[in-house]
């Protein structure tokens, strides 16, 4: 019973459930709430789970190529471009530069084989992304100098995973039982035919991305399928992966340049949205695994070493990224933040040492306590922040002016509008407020559309709206106004209700494509809904009473006031109407309305109402007095 | 030859004004008068800056004709003012398109002519209220000739009206075909008091 799959995912999933929102309540990144999940159903705590854990971190990796799918997907060529220098210079500086005085340090001190002291160096080099982004995001620093650096250095760390996981089969060789990691179907054929091979496969992924995958998304795109695309999404990370397992590559840098490569297309946000979840599930199921491989015994046996070394590497790595700042002329409260963030190691590490220990690299009890380090010094991060931020800085007077800046450049390529559909409705909001200089983020299900639109320059993503990852991708965080303009009023009020309830703060302006859909949106709350039909037919309208004689202003002002009367009128019906607590209108009660509506119309009879410029009662007045 | 006329009329509820009626229905039909009714053309105040300026050039004696509002003028014409008398083109140094030309004004007050003086209820005579149109015009080097006015609109009789209509129909008659001499016009106070010496 307790082997059946279904009764060890339930274990799996409620140790996820139980263990990350507590790490989140307590300002833990929910990596180490995996992580804790992990240990505590591990076979040293609870002992939920045993051996397997090995088998299911093997699938569980596949998180890790899906993580560097996104990573690519997010990586807009042209960013990357402009940015270059600072992410190989620093980049490099950091990387080598930690991996040099790690590895001195730990062949001096203590007695390992190279190979297991340059592994650990690798490792523990590497930084937390997930921990670093979450804080700089939280405190509004992505756009300092600091963030900047946090973010190129990062990037390059990123990307070097990489070739690290490439060599790591390289240090085992000679070592034993490495069987099936290194095994592809080209290693049989000569070096010289290898390399061209190896190339030509990552040209393959560049150009079949831009020539086959985008025109397939299209035709996937079409069916309107959820699930469809879902599927199509998975297909291509697995595809990719799949050719460079072949080849003998990296699946992690097949799928990183294939995201590259879609980086620029519509789909990225939509494509985003699909892979996350997995991604999500994946690593979080990944660093269970790793937690459940700590051997707590074996930690608690030398507790002082563990401690001792966490301190000695955390300090490490913070002064040379204290000298990488120096060396590209930081300021020095920007640089102390810098080195404080950075300091840490982060869910790369457990990737590598995981790799190792497969690979027979490092023993089991060593990858147990290095892992420990990690967790430790991710846990530390916060703290150290705290630290930074109380005692250290304030020291340091030379406090960048960032309140003003963070004002004027928030994120440079996210909009203050979004604009949910752009059929002609939206399409002519858009044009105007583009017209005005304000550009906006537009999300449409039309794929046809949305490839033609971006040709006019317009920043179109396919996607439905009524995914919330799709809404976040679009910057619904950082925007200001979104603008529901949907052509379905169901999905439409679906979205508002999603807008409401996730994003509060933006201030929501709806269509509404009659007099019921305004009814529904009141009762939700919203106030700024717009009837597509009434105002051309008052425009026709006006134009009618001008050919039957009356004066143009006069008639337009007569449309000016039908139009506000009409709209209290919805307010006040809509408040019966939710009184009645109908939720279907039926034909008799439509009808009823309209008699309402028109009954209304005579009492309040516009026309009579309006005595502006009269002077009828001044007439009268000044013939009573005399004047 | 013949002045050129541009009335400009404002008045927000033209079909309710007797005195108004009166005094358009009693515009010449001359192939050199133009009736532009400015609030019949831009209901909604968004005026056409180039075609209102083309229509200026092409004419010689610009009238405002409007109701009196608050001592001012309704506020489309307002807004034809602060539009149209553009600089670079109605003033400025390369202001000069509307150089030499008759601006003259056509008011209709509700209140009576004798409240308009120092000692009546609206403390002020007609030109000094209308000091700012005057300054305008001089600004555009324009000639401000005294204002047709039509006083006591809200207790006028069927009569009055058609009497003030003719006299309005007749200025426009002289000022389209006879010279101006603008040192005479100087001593009088109304329009409507000059007109009256050339035409008996």
């Amino acid at each position: 019973m307790s082997d059946s799959l279904l009764f060890q995912a339930i274990i799996y999933l409620l140790a996820a459930v139980i263990c990350v929102p507590i790490a989140k309540k307590l300002g833990l990144s929910s990596i180490l709430g995996y992580l804790f999940a992990g240990i505590f159903i591990g076979p040293h705590v609870l002992g939920l789970i045993g051996q397997e854990g090995q088998d299911i971190m093997h699938f569980a990796e596949f998180g890790v190529v899906m993580m560097l799918f996104l990573i690519g997907l997010e990586l807009d060529p042209y960013k990357f471009w402009r940015m270059r220098r600072v992410i190989v210079g620093m980049g490099m500086l950091q990387l080598l530069g930690t991996v040099t005085v790690l590895f001195i340090a730990c062949s001096i001190v203590l007695r390992w084989e190279w190979q297991v002291t340059l592994v650990i160096s690798l490792a523990l080099t590497l930084s937390s992304t997930a921990i670093v982004m979450q804080t700089l995001k939280e405190k509004g620093l992505t756009k300092t100098s600091m963030g900047r650096s946090s973010f190129a250095v990062l990037l390059f760390q990123d990307i070097a995973v990489i070739p690290i996981l490439a060599i790591l089969p390289l240090l085992a060789e000679g070592n034993i039982n490495n069987k099936g990691i290194n095994e592809s179907i080209i290693s049989h054929m000569p070096a010289w035919l290898q390399t061209p091979i190896v190339f030509g496969t990552i040209g393959l992924v560049y150009l079949g991305g831009k020539y086959l995958i985008i025109p397939l998304l299209h035709i996937v795109a079409k069916t309107r399928l959820q699930e469809l695309f879902t599927a199509s999404a998975l297909l291509l990370v697995m595809g990719v992966s799949f050719m460079m397992q072949l080849v003998g590559l990296s699946p992690a840098l097949g799928a990183f340049i294939a995201g590259m490569v879609l980086a620029n297309s519509e789909f990225r946000h939509e494509l985003e949205g699909d892979i996350a979840p997995f991604k999500g599930l994946l690593l979080g199921l990944f660093f269970i695994g790793v937690g459940a491989s700590i051997n707590f015994s074996l930690i608690m046996a030398d507790p002082a070493f563990i401690i001792i070394f966490s301190t000695i590497f955390n300090t490490i790595k913070f002064f040379v990224l204290l000298g990488v700042g120096r060396i590209y002329k930081k300021s020095s409260d920007q640089n102390l933040l810098f080195s404080f963030a950075l300091s840490q190691a982060g869910e790369f590490g457990f990737v590598i040492l995981g790799f190792a220990v497969q690979l027979n690299l490092i023993p089991t009890v060593l990858s147990s306590q290095m892992m420990a380090v990690i967790a430790i010094s991710m846990v530390g991060t916060p703290f150290l922040l705290l630290i930074n931020e109380k005692w250290i800085d304030p020291f340091f007077g030379v406090k960048e002016r960032q309140s003003k800046k963070k004002y004027d450049t928030i994120e440079e390529d996210q909009n203050d509008v979004v604009i949910a559909g752009f059929g002609n409705f939206g399409s002519t909001i858009g044009r105007l407020l583009k017209a005005n200089g304000i550009p906006a983020t537009v999300l449409d299900m039309d794929s046809d559309r949305v490839e033609s639109l971006r040709k006019m320059g317009f920043k179109v993503y396919y996607g439905d709206a009524l995914r919330l990852e799709l809404l976040k991708a679009a910057g619904c965080e950082h925007a200001k106004i979104f603008i529901a303009a949907i052509d379905n009023p169901r999905v439409n009020l679906k979205v508002v209700e999603m807008i409401k309830k996730h994003y509060p703060h933006l201030k929501i302006f709806a269509r509404a494509r009659n007099r019921n859909d305004a009814f529904e949106l009141v009762n939700i709350g919203i106030n700024d809904f717009y009837r597509e039909n009434l105002y051309s037919a008052v425009h026709l309208g006006v134009d009618a009473l001008v050919e039957m004689g009356q004066r143009r202003y006069t008639a337009t002002r007569q449309g000016q006031r039908f139009i506000k009367y009409d709209e209290e009128a919805t307010f006040r019906l809509a408040e019966k109407r939710h009184d009645k607590k109908a939720l279907l209108m039926s034909t008799m009660q439509e009808i009823e309305i309209q008699e309402q509506l028109i009954r209304e119309d005579l009492y309040a009879q516009l026309s009579a109402n309006d005595h502006a410029w009269e002077s009828a009662d001044l007439k009268k007045e000044e013939k009573e007095e005399g004047f | 030859m013949p002045s050129k006329i541009l009335i400009l009329f404002a008045h927000p509820l033209f079909e309710k004004s007797n005195a108004n009626n009166a005094l358009v229905n009693n515009i010449p039909d001359s192939p050199n008068i133009t009736f532009h009714d400015l609030y019949q053309e831009y209901p909604d105040f968004d005026i056409d800056v180039k075609r209102e300026q083309e229509l200026l050039v092409l004419h010689d004696i610009i009238i405002w004709h409007h109701p009196m509002y608050w001592y001012s003028c309704p506020p489309l014409l307002k807004q034809w003012i602060d539009l149209v008398l553009e600089h670079g083109w109605a003033y400025g140094r390369e202001g000069t398109a509307l150089k030499g030309k008759l601006l003259l004004q056509a008011l209709t007050t509700g209140g009576k002519k004798e409240n308009y003086c120092a000692t009546g209820v609206d403390r002020f005579t007609i030109p000094q209220l209308m000091e700012p149109f005057c300054q305008t015009a001089k600004v555009c080097n324009m000639h401000y000739l005294p204002p047709f006015v039509v006083h006591g609109t809200h207790s006028m009789t069927e009569d009055s009206y058609t009497k003030y209509g003719e006299l309005y129909g007749q200025a426009l008659h002289y000022l389209e075909n006879k010279e101006i001499q603008l040192a005479e016009l100087s001593n009088f106070k109304y329009f409507n008091d000059w007109i009256v010496t050339k035409i008996t």
